[in-house]
């Protein structure tokens, strides 16, 4: 791509590849997230366009970002019509392009079915799963082959830079972001104009921007389809950033974990540079700006800023004492500004819109959506992108179709390991940053989990430390020893020893782990703990007194017994007990002896007929 | 197996790619790792003289980050996601799993070299959960039953994943 030297030559670019764009050309989309992919999506990619060239058709294959509704990849969409295809395989190919592609029939088998009314949906947005949803910032996904930086200029890409380059000064573009109430989607939800504001009026030279992509919350994975899908949004609004604050270098850190992700990104910081969108003099001003990319190496501490810092300077992930914060002395000692990559792909949409429309969208004190990977025990899993506001009913029932295999929901886990549960009774609480901090929860970066009554919370709790105790970087002595402490006494717990006074005794620990820790992973560790007591009291107390696992997941709690009436006695527990705990003759109701069995579950996977209990 | 001159040579080049850059170490080391699967005593030690920083810096790094792994790898890297999202569906008892069919228990290889075994904190494909990841390739909605049949396949030698 030739260079873009002036605001004007980037709107001509535009113009000129949106001639080129026919809407009414055909053209079949298929999803290339993360999840289509684990389901095969490349494989059908590649199948359509071999059919398509053998049934001379002349139709772009493009392979997008993530769509958002991974439980039913690989999806598809076949364009004019917008006809949306799920679950799609390679032995669809054939009539997809022979019948929907060439003609415009329908195959009904591939539509979405609603699994209330039985009936078909045909696009994308009237999806029971969408229809709630408010995409701004990943609604582009699908259109756009994110290695392409022309599918992004034809949307419009790089506009919100011209704007704020050549129309407005740096102090507007702070007073823009600021006004639209702007807050930091990594999880601390702190403002971001007001903190790229101290950034700027800090002393020091050169200054930093960063985003931050070191999704390291388990369960999330919204950053990790952004930068995958739509990179050159997020790579736009830390430009703008750049400028707002006085920064001439950047630095994207990635989890290790993401290569894909990696991938796109350098591919579109490529391509932004030899358009001329970054680098020396963009667009033809006196403003230069590069942006390199780290990989992580697999530290959730990592995403706390300073041991971010400390990561990209080539040292181990040690977070530091914040009395000097990270704008005056960050990276190198140097003022850095370090937001989300969300944030920062919101900015684009904030210059583009105006502050008012956006701050238009959202609650009081939280403007905007947040995008939320919805996952565990739910129908629709899947990312959302929902208006602040809305309640955790409408995510998990509207948008999530409720619990699988007719369970019933017990409890949402928002905001990582820092975040808490929360329980059935407080489902219609508006999402937003500080009604869930209010509830012991919090945002976080945006995992919802969602758990049913097979999921114990005491063991939830417990996994939680075990990730935390693993993840401390052993700095502060509280968060290292407290929380081994705490996970002790949690194993106790489910393996069993509990005794009276452990819960007292964690709510003890827990406010020295809370106060005596530098940084966020310390200072919130305790909160899964103290979430689940608070909503989950009795759970722990049928662990301790009765030596019972109410959710028939503790394996020193529970036993696994045969139910008579339903066991067949096909023998296919028998075939997979690894231990020959489970006997039987053939054509009898078979048995387990408990004393053998390790409650490995074997057995309740193989067993077609639901026959084995657990209590 | 790889001889000592030609890892020095080969970890010096790495650390020309980064212009000696001491700040590149993170890099260096992901680098060598993935020229060796895995971070040979003499890469770490060249690695150190090339960018003038002492070994124990090297190796402070080396351990602190988890992707990092001091000893040989096997052939086939099996991950099993323990994100919450796929704890939650059961990863437990998929690892259980692939510690019998594998009998190696996490953080060992086989005797063979063939497999490694691995516990790693989310990978980011939770609706797929859970997940085991072998190489580079997503395996999603694991079952018990499924352990069985792919480290079998991979075995065979039929599935280069």
């Amino acid at each position: 791509m030739k260079k873009i030297t002036t605001a004007l030559d980037l709107r001509r670019v535009q113009e000129d590849l949106k001639k080129n764009f026919d809407p009414s050309k055909k053209l079949v989309t298929i999803c290339a997230g993360t999840g289509c992919r684990g389901y095969g999506c490349i494989n059908v990619k590649e199948a359509l366009e071999a059919e398509l060239q053998k049934q001379n058709m002349d139709v772009e294959v493009r392979a997008t970002g993530c769509f958002g509704f991974c439980e039913k990849g690989p999806l598809v969409v076949v364009h004019p019509e917008k006809i949306f295809y799920q679950q799609v395989k390679i032995k669809d190919v054939p009539d997809i392009v022979s019948k929907t592609v060439a003609s415009g029939e329908i195959l009904e088998k591939l539509l979405y079915r609603d699994p209330f009314t039985k009936e078909t949906v045909l696009k994308e947005e009237e999806v029971p799963f969408y229809k709630k949803q408010h995409r701004l910032v990943f609604g582009q996904n699908g259109l756009i082959d994110p290695t392409r930086i022309e599918d992004y200029l034809i949307i419009g890409g790089y506009s919100a830079l011209a704007k704020a380059l050549t129309e407005m000064t740096p102090e507007g573009v702070i007073d823009e972001v600021k006004k639209a109430g702007l807050r930091g989607r990594g999880g601390g939800g702190f403002p971001a104009g007001v903190k790229w504001e101290s950034c700027r009026r800090a002393h020091g030279a050169p200054k930093y921007v960063i985003g931050n992509g070191d999704e390291g919350d388990p369960g999330a994975y919204m950053d990790r389809s952004l930068m995958e899908g739509n990179p050159h949004s997020v790579l736009e609004g830390m430009i703008i950033g750049a400028y707002a604050i006085g920064a001439s270098e950047g630095y994207i850190y990635v989890r290790n974990e993401y290569p894909l992700a990696v991938l796109h990104l350098t591919l579109a910081i490529a391509a932004a540079k030899e358009a001329g969108l970054l680098g020396k003099n963009i667009l033809g001003t006196d403003f230069s700006f590069d942006i390199h990319i780290n990989k992580g190496g697999g530290a959730f501490v990592c995403g706390e800023s300073s041991a971010l810092f400390a990561s990209i300077e080539g040292r181990a992930g040690e977070p530091r004492a914040k009395y000097i914060h990270a704008v005056e002395k960050g990276l190198w000692d140097k003022p850095t500004c370090l937001n989300n990559v969300e944030t920062w792909a919101n900015v684009p949409i904030i210059i583009n819109q105006g502050a008012e429309t956006y701050a238009s969208v959202g609650t009081e004190g939280s403007k905007g959506t947040k995008i939320f990977s919805l996952v565990g025990k739910i129908n629709n899993t899947g990312l959302v992108e929902v208006p602040m506001g809305i309640t955790l009913r409408e995510i998990v029932y509207d948008m999530g179709g409720g619990i699988p295999n007719g369970r019933k929901f017990k409890a949402v886990q928002t905001g990582g390991p820092s975040g808490g549960c929360i329980p059935e009774r407080l489902l219609d609480l508006p999402v937003d940053f500080d009604k869930l901090t209010e509830v012991g929860s919090m945002m976080g970066s945006g995992g919802m989990i969602v758990m049913d009554d097979r999921s114990c919370m005491v063991d939830v709790a417990k996994y939680f430390l075990a990730f935390l105790q693993e993840e401390s970087c052993g700095k502060c002595v509280p968060c290292r020893e407290g929380v081994r402490r705490m996970r002790e006494i949690l194993e106790d717990i489910c393996a069993g020893r509990g005794k009276e006074g452990d819960v007292e005794l964690l709510e003890h620990i827990s406010t020295g782990v809370a106060d005596g820790s530098l940084c966020a992973l310390g200072g919130s560790a305790p909160n899964p703990v103290l979430s689940t007591i608070r909503y989950f009291r009795e759970e722990y107390d049928a662990h301790i007194r009765d030596h019972r696992c109410p959710a028939g997941v503790c394996k020193a709690l529970i036993t696994y017994s045969v139910n008579a009436e339903k066991c067949t006695g096909c023998g296919m527990c028998v075939k997979v007990c690894p231990v020959q705990a489970a006997t039987g003759e053939k054509k009898k109701p078979h048995s387990i002896n408990n004393d053998l069995c390790t409650r490995c579950g074997a057995c309740i996977e193989s067993c077609k007929f639901d026959a084995i209990t657990v209590e | 197996m790889t001889n000592v001159s030609e890892i020095r040579k080969k970890t010096k080049l790495i650390v020309k790619k980064y212009s000696g850059d001491k700040s590149a170490l993170i890099a260096v080391l992901q680098d060598i790792q993935e020229a060796f699967n895995y971070l040979p005593k003499d890469a770490l030690a060249a690695a150190a003289k090339a960018l003038g920083i002492p070994v124990s810096r090297v190796y402070e790094v080396a351990t602190f980050y988890t992707a990092f792994s001091l000893k040989p790898r096997g052939e086939h890297v099996v991950k099993i996601c323990m994100g919450t999202a796929c704890h939650v569906r059961g990863a437990a008892a998929i690892q259980d799993k692939m510690e019998r069919t594998l009998c190696i228990k996490p953080g060992e290889t086989t005797p063979d070299q063939k497999f490694s075994l691995e516990t790693v904190n989310c990978v980011g494909a939770c609706a797929l959960g859970p997940v085991v990841v072998i190489n580079t390739e997503y395996h999603g909605q694991m079952t018990m039953a499924k352990v069985d049949k792919i480290i079998g396949k991979i075995k065979e030698g039929g599935a280069q994943s």
